[in-house]
């Protein structure tokens, strides 16, 4: 597994020589060009800064608020007569919103359950193949300026649920 | 997303006064506030370096071969994108990152992304459906091996973290499926989509 990783974090150096190297070859005053287009970065971020604001305040206020805990109970009680370990559905539940607070809940019930009982697998794979839908919407849709989002957020919130009940289904399924 | 964060919002404030933790709600605020100052601060440094190495990609005419290369890998999908377009590589540096786990590549590449599906854009104001289906891919999480999973199960003594790569794999796969899959059902149904 390590190597994997080495490999693939290796993939960006490559990247960055094989770009600054073409554009040498081509000519390209690179080092002129690279800072062109860095100076963009500030103006995108300045624009996104508002809606990742938002994100931050709902997510923050949300979880201060107790109203998570009570979510939590209610899950709880919905997961009891399915034999599913009811800390799932928090991890399940934050993902879309915030990578930091599901890493929280993921070592939570890494420790509490142990690193090889279903609640952890089960965690673990639905914090690898869920992803934090409400930030990537804020900051994506905040970079261009879009206000008219059309059906895009049911789509994604269906995605995230069916991508969540499969996630059950498999671990269920193959342990 | 104004419903999401209207009902988020309100149902904290209830939550908080019924609870009685409305110091810990004002306190939670600006908490928020440091936390989206220091993920924009870090984004900053990353967004800018890569839109760098991108604009050195585009000077060098390098990103126009590039998606014309990548364009049919990608076309089946996004079929209403001009040959050569640079959103083209963008959008597919930014899934190739995703699928690698290079988390921090994927948001500055994905960024740009948007940016060049924009230029495509006749309503700046409206989302146009290549972006939607460029964000559902995005947000069903296309990663090859969940290298932070199976770091955290390793640390905390798992005997064989790496059982999750396979059904992680599967459900990222079926998921990103159903994602586009509903994506076009949605699009099938509302007819002022084009």
């Amino acid at each position: 597994m390590d190597t994997i990783s080495f490999v693939f974090q290796g993939l960006i150096p490559v990247f960055i020589f094989f770009t600054v190297g073409y554009g040498f070859a081509k000519g390209v005053p690179v080092y002129d060009s690279f800072v062109s287009g860095a100076k963009d970065g500030i103006g995108i971020i300045i624009g996104i800064f508002p809606y990742v604001l938002a994100i931050f305040i709902a997510v923050k206020t949300f979880e201060a608020s107790g109203a998570f805990d009570f979510i939590r109970t209610m899950f709880a009680f919905v997961a009891s007569p399915f034999h599913l370990p009811p800390e799932v559905f928090s991890v399940a539940m934050v993902k879309p919103f915030s990578n930091a607070a599901s890493l929280g809940i993921f070592t939570e019930i890494l420790k509490s359950s142990g690193p090889d009982s279903l609640a952890s697998i089960m965690a673990a794979v639905i914090m690898g193949s869920a992803e934090t839908t409400f930030y990537v919407l804020a900051v994506y849709l905040g970079a261009v300026g879009i206000k008219k989002t059309k059906y895009l957020v049911p789509v994604c919130l269906a995605a995230d649920m069916t991508g969540v009940v499969i996630a059950i289904i498999l671990v269920k399924l193959l342990y | 997303m104004n419903t999401v964060w209207l009902l988020v919002v309100c149902l904290s404030i209830v939550f908080a006064v019924i609870n009685g933790k409305i110091d810990g709600f004002t306190k939670a605020m600006f908490e928020a506030g440091k936390a989206a100052v220091e993920v924009c601060l870090y984004l900053v440094g990353i967004v800018s370096l890569w839109l760098g190495l991108t604009k050195i990609l585009e000077d060098s005419g390098l990103i126009y071969k590039l998606s014309n290369f990548f364009r049919p890998a990608i076309s089946f999908l996004f079929k209403n994108i001009p040959e050569g377009h640079p959103s083209i590589t963008s959008m597919t540096l930014n899934l190739l990152a995703n699928l690698f786990g290079l988390g921090n590549a994927a948001t500055p590449l994905g960024i740009k992304a948007m940016e060049d599906l924009q230029t495509l854009n006749t309503e700046k104001n409206t989302i146009t459906f290549e972006m939607m289906l460029f964000i559902v891919i995005n947000t069903s999480s296309i990663q090859i091996v969940p290298f932070t999973a199976i770091g955290l199960l390793a640390s905390y003594g798992s005997r064989n973290p790496n059982v999750i790569v396979l059904p992680t794999i599967i459900a990222t796969v079926i998921s990103s499926a159903t994602a586009v899959g509903i994506l076009y059902l949605f699009k099938k149904f509302s007819r002022k989509d084009r």
